[in-house]
Order: structure tokens, then C-alpha cells, then sequence
């Protein structure tokens, strides 16, 4: 028995932990998941009196003994997020579904497969990018996710190569009667001059089950990548994700993260201008009530000169509910005529809810355009009395008005389709929150 | 407190309306019994988009009058001929409401949704501050066309200027809250020619 093993006994992860690393699996992957398990033992899960995990109720967690998902996949019916000409894979309990899946028509070159597959057939950006950028020193739930590592998305467009319609990711988990825990993996790079829109939609059933994905995205020069992220997990459901990105010069990466379910959601991003002129936009929207969490800890990283990076989150409250938005800029040395911006936005509906906001500077250049700013606030009384003195009626004006306020993320989100089709999941959320949470 | 606005408390009296006692009926219904309130400084609402605000208010006074809620061609064709009333831009009618307009943009946009609601009663907040003559003359053209039997109007402005586009029935003169004369478009004329001074020296009993 290895120190590993018996690090690991009696947490609520050893036996998802046996499991997984008892799991058949390329050699590439059996190597990357042992060094995960042997992290994970020594570093375990973060406590609270980490700054980073200070709002994060993971004791919840701690209770449980997890299990890995059921051996067979449940016939379930996805065909309301099948889209002509739109490649979609789908992941069940962290496992690739080919029955389920439909990759379709790609353009030459492109690959879409899972990561098994990816890894067995001795894929070069497998090899040379898969748990770069995810370090398992980095992160503790690196460390974990790597440990239950077991499939996963990769794709992969080559140089000057454009993939037309948005490439659909599908993450469901199924109802289970005991708590299970999955990490399903997702690889993406675009080379040098390509072009990329894709979806990444985690859908949960199942009560106490735990997502922790971790993504990894590689943007080579030139690269223009546009990511759209829903999460909509059962209330009971938690999901701690883990985004990497890096940027190459003269690159554009753009993302919406749209938050709607969980007891606990938290997302941590790291994104590196590792290039110069490299762009990043990344938006997030996260809508809670009841007893709900929803974090977002973002940390934009500027290593070379001219890049531009811009924050927008914005979260609305309602019930009991708890926002955390952790937004850090660190501008290297060197990395002169940066232009970094970030603002964080909370709307609060109801007395109980709380926004947390934490923004941070770290400038080390001295020719720099940095800007953060934080507000939390109720809806503008001024403009519910003009919408009402007009005939709206107090509920009709509260959810006009948080619906504009959700709209300016969901308005930057550029494909027609997922726009819609998010902007009605919101949409059904926020009716939720201003008759029953926000009512004052 | 006309309009239904919180925050202020009425220690006396009572205003009827329609046969109703007005306090009783919260901002909203206020609005769909036919009141209109023009604001002397409309607040912005970025994110909600005029049009859109516009018709959802319209259906709101529709609905609770027993019709039935407009649909969206009807409803373009009523905005682009009460727009033409007020000389209002159609592309105001796409943005945010007020969001970014001018002074003159926001005064009209508010007597362009008066003209869409079509109110029984509009009370008009000092309509006239800030306003070059040009856009003073544009707002006055706009309240005259809605001018008729059915429909009553509440002007309140410091200067007679308006009134001389928007020739008034009657003329009330309001100093410390109370109202010291009353008149016809006379009154009016000789505020202006005499200022308000003369008033403070001799007022005269209310309703004479």
C-alpha cells in the first residue's frame, strides 16, 4: 500500500479514488492521474483559513463518502441540445456517451474525440498540453480532479483552420441514490490563425453530486476562441470547476460563464496573456436564491506587453443566497502598455442574500491602464416608481429591470443560438427569483 | 404624491379621481385608470428598451381597460405616428430608455409616451425646464394635438413662456402650497407682465 493510499482512507474521496485509479486508462493518463492521487494525499482540501476558500462551504462535503458514477449509462433523451450542424459530445456522469454524441461534419484536421481515445492514439496535443496548464500544485481541486481523472473532451483545431458552427459539450449527471463525485476533463487548443466557438453546458439531475471539471485551453498566435459556459446542476448538486487558459500573441479569447444551479458553484479561472496583444474577455452571470452559492475566482495574468483583458460579473441575489467574486489582475514586469479592466456588479433582492466582492491589483509595470470596480445594490427605486407610474405593475417592473441588468452579459454572448437559448434558462430563473426570493 | 410615488405621507385631506379616492390606488392603477405623469427629469433604464418598455405599459392599460393587448405590427405602426407627433427619432425608440438622450429627447420622449397611453388626466412636471425654444415648441405642438374633451391636463411650470404654446383654460397660482389665485388665461398674462410680487400684497380669497 502506498503512502498515497493511506493518505487518502477515510476522506470522502478514498473510494472514488480506488475506484478511479483502478480504471483502466492509457498509460498517459494512469501517470498524470497517480501523480494527482499522490498530490491530492499530501495537500488534501482546502480549509477556510485559506483566503481563497474562505467563503467556501465545503464541510458539506465532508460528510459524504462519495462513490463513483454507476457503471452503465442510462439511455437519456438530449435531443433538445441536438442542433443541425452543430457537433455536439456528450458526457454522462464524467463518461463519454458515443450513443448519445454527435460530432457530425468537421472541417479537415479538426478533432473532436474523447480523451481516451485522444491519449491511446498517441495525440500530440494530448502529450504536449494535457495537465500543462492545470499544475496539480496550483490548486487543490487540480490535484483532485486529476486524481478521478477518467475521460474527457479534446479538441482540437489546426492552424488556420476555422470550425463553422458553435462545437457543443454536454456534461450530464444522473440521478443517483449515493453521492458521486466526477471530473471530467476538457482539452482544447487552436493553433496559430484558427477560428473556434464552443458550449460547455453541465446539467444535473442528481442530488448530492459533485462536478469538478478542469479545463484546459491552449489559444496559439492569432487564435480567436469564443467559449460559452451554463451551468444549470440541481439545487442539491455542487460543482467546483477549474478553468486554465493561455494566450499566445496577438490571440482573442472570449467567454460567458452563465451560473443558475447549485448548492455550491464555484469556478476558478486562470487566464495568461503569455503573448503580446493577446485579448480576453471574460463575462460571467450568476443568479441564486434559496441557500444557494455561487463563486467566481478569476485571476487575469499579463506577461507581455499590449494585451487587454476585461471583467464583467455580475450576480443577482435572492433568498438566502451568497455570491463571491475574487477578481485579481497581475500585470508582470515587462508587460508594459497593458490595458486590464475589470468591474464586478451585484444586484441583492432580497435582505438575507450577500455579495461578496474582492477585487485585486497586482501591477509590477509602470505604463498600464488598470481599472476595477465593485458595486452592490438593490434595484433602483427611481426607476421601478417610473415603470409603475406607466401601469407596470411592482413585479412586472423588479423583473424588467433585473432582466436588463442580466442582459448585458447575455447580449455579449455572439452566437445567435446559445444566446437564445440561454437567455431563456435566465430568463425562467429570474421570474423565479423577483416573485418569490426578491420580493421585498 | 399625485402619481403614487413613496415616501410621502398624507396627514390631510383626500383627492378624488374618477370617483375614487386616489390614495387608495397604488402607482400602477393609478396609471391604468388613465393618469399620466411626465417627469420633470425621466430617469434612465439602461438595459430596457424604450419600444419594449412602451408596449408592455400599453398593454397594461389595455388589458385592464377589458381590450386586448396589442400586437407587434399594430403597435409599430401606433409608435411611428406618435413619434412623427413629437418629432421623436425613431432610433430613440430602440435604445435604452432615456439612456444617453438629451435634455430636449427626454421631455419629448415623455410626452411621445403620453401620446401612446393616451391618459385621461397628464400632469406635466415643469415640461418646459431646459428646454431650448425649438424643442419647447415641438413638446406645446405635441400636447395641443392631444387636447380634448376627454382628456384633462395639469401643466405646472414657473414661466409663462409655455403658455403662450399651451394656452391654458384655467390658471391657478401656487405659492407656499397653497393656492393663492385663480383665473382664466388672463392671469397668466399678467404674471408675466407684473410678476408675482403684486399676488404677495394683495392676494385674493381662492375661487373668487
Amino acid at each position: 500500500m502506498s503512502g498515497a493510499e493511506v493518505a487518502t482512507a477515510g476522506t470522502p474521496f478514498a473510494r472514488a479514488l480506488e475506484a478511479a485509479a483502478a480504471a483502466p486508462a492509457p498509460a498517459a493518463l494512469q501517470r498524470l492521474r497517480s501523480a494527482g492521487r499522490a498530490r491530492f494525499a499530501a495537500a488534501g482540501l482546502p480549509d477556510r483559513r485559506q483566503e481563497a476558500w474562505r467563503f467556501t462551504r465545503l464541510r458539506a462535503l465532508e460528510g459524504l463518502d462519495f462513490e463513483p458514477p454507476p457503471a452503465a449509462i442510462p439511455r437519456i433523451d438530449v435531443d433538445r441540445w441536438r442542433r443541425p450542424g452543430s457537433p455536439l459530445l456528450v458526457f454522462v456522469d464524467g463518461r463519454f456517451s458515443p450513443e448519445l454524441s454527435s460530432p457530425g461534419e468537421l472541417a479537415d484536421g479538426v478533432v473532436l474525440t474523447n480523451l481516451p481515445l485522444a491519449a491511446a492514439t498517441g495525440s500530440a496535443v494530448v502529450e504536449a498540453h494535457l495537465g500543462r496548464l492545470a499544475a496539480l500544485d496550483r490548486h487543490p481541486f487540480a490535484a483532485l480532479g486529476t486524481a478521478l481523472l477518467a475521460d474527457g473532451a479534446v479538441l482540437w483545431v489546426p492552424e488556420r483552420t476555422a470550425v463553422a458552427a458553435p462545437v457543443q459539450l454536454l456534461f450530464l449527471s444522473t440521478a443517483s441514490p449515493a453521492p458521486t463525485v466526477c471530473a471530467p476533463r476538457l482539452l482544447v487548443v487552436a493553433d496559430a490563425g484558427s477560428r473556434l466557438s464552443f458550449e460547455e453546458h453541465h446539467v444535473g439531475s442528481g442530488p448530492a453530486v459533485l462536478a469538478c471539471p478542469v479545463s484546459e485551453i491552449v489559444l496559439g498566435p492569432d487564435a480567436a476562441v469564443e467559449h460559452v459556459v451554463v451551468q444549470e446542476v440541481s439545487e442539491a448538486a455542487s460543482l467546483v470547476a477549474l478553468r486554465h487558459v493561455e494566450l499566445a500573441a496577438g490571440s482573442r479569447y472570449s467567454s460567458q460563464a452563465i451560473s443558475l444551479g447549485g448548492a455550491l458553484a464555484r469556478t476558478d479561472i486562470e487566464v495568461v496573456l503569455a503573448g503580446e496583444r493577446a485579448e480576453a474577455a471574460l463575462d460571467g452571470l450568476s443568479l441564486t436564491d434559496g441557500e444557494q452559492q455561487a463563486e467566481s475566482h478569476v485571476l487575469v495574468r499579463h506577461a507581455r506587453p499590449h494585451g487587454s483583458s476585461t471583467q464583467l460579473y455580475k450576480s443577482v441575489l435572492g433568498g438566502a443566497s451568497r455570491s463571491v467574486f475574487n477578481g485579481r489582475i497581475v500585470v508582470d514586469p515587462g508587460a508594459q502598455k497593458t490595458d486590464a479592466r475589470q468591474s464586478n456588479r451585484n444586484l441583492v433582492l432580497s435582505d438575507a442574500a450577500v455579495a461578496n466582492s474582492n477585487p485585486q491589483l497586482e501591477i509590477f509595470a509602470d505604463d498600464v491602464r488598470c481599472t476595477h470596480g465593485s458595486t452592490v445594490g438593490r434595484l433602483d427605486d427611481e426607476a421601478l416608481f417610473y415603470l409603475r407610474s406607466r401601469g407596470l405593475d411592482r413585479t412586472e417592473a423588479q423583473a424588467m429591470l433585473v432582466r436588463a441588468f442580466a442582459g448585458e452579459i447575455l447580449d455579449r454572448i455572439r452566437e445567435p443560438e446559445p444566446r437564445e437559448r440561454v437567455a431563456a434558462l435566465v430568463a425562467g430563473k429570474l421570474a423565479a427569483l423577483t416573485t418569490a426570493g426578491g420580493a421585498p | 404624491m399625485l402619481a403614487g410615488r413613496e415616501g410621502y405621507e398624507v396627514t390631510s385631506g383626500e383627492i378624488r379621481y374618477a370617483g375614487r379616492d386616489l390614495f387608495e390606488l397604488e402607482a400602477e392603477e393609478r396609471a391604468r385608470e388613465g393618469l399620466f405623469l411626465a417627469f420633470q427629469y425621466p430617469v434612465e433604464i439602461p438595459g430596457v428598451a424604450n419600444s419594449y418598455f412602451l408596449r408592455t405599459a400599453l398593454n397594461a392599460v389595455r388589458t385592464h381597460r377589458g381590450e386586448e393587448p396589442i400586437d407587434a405590427v399594430d403597435f409599430l405602426a401606433l409608435v411611428r405616428e406618435k413619434a412623427k407627433l413629437v418629432k421623436l427619432d425613431e432610433g430613440l425608440l430602440k435604445r435604452s430608455v432615456n439612456e444617453g438622450f438629451s435634455g430636449g429627447e427626454k421631455k419629448r420622449n415623455e410626452i411621445f409616451h403620453m401620446a401612446v397611453l393616451e391618459p385621461r388626466l397628464a400632469i406635466l412636471d415643469e415640461t418646459d425646464s431646459g428646454l431650448d425654444i425649438d424643442a419647447l415648441r415641438i413638446v406645446a405642438d405635441g400636447v395641443n394635438t392631444l387636447r380634448g374633451p376627454a382628456r384633462s391636463f395639469v401643466v405646472i411650470t414657473h414661466y409663462q413662456r409655455l403658455l403662450n404654446y399651451i394656452v391654458p383654460d384655467f390658471v391657478h397660482v401656487l405659492m407656499d402650497g397653497r393656492i393663492v389665485r385663480s383665473g382664466g388665461g388672463e392671469l397668466a398674462e399678467q404674471l408675466e407682465s407684473q410678476g408675482y410680487e403684486w399676488l404677495e400684497t394683495a392676494p385674493a380669497a381662492v375661487g373668487a
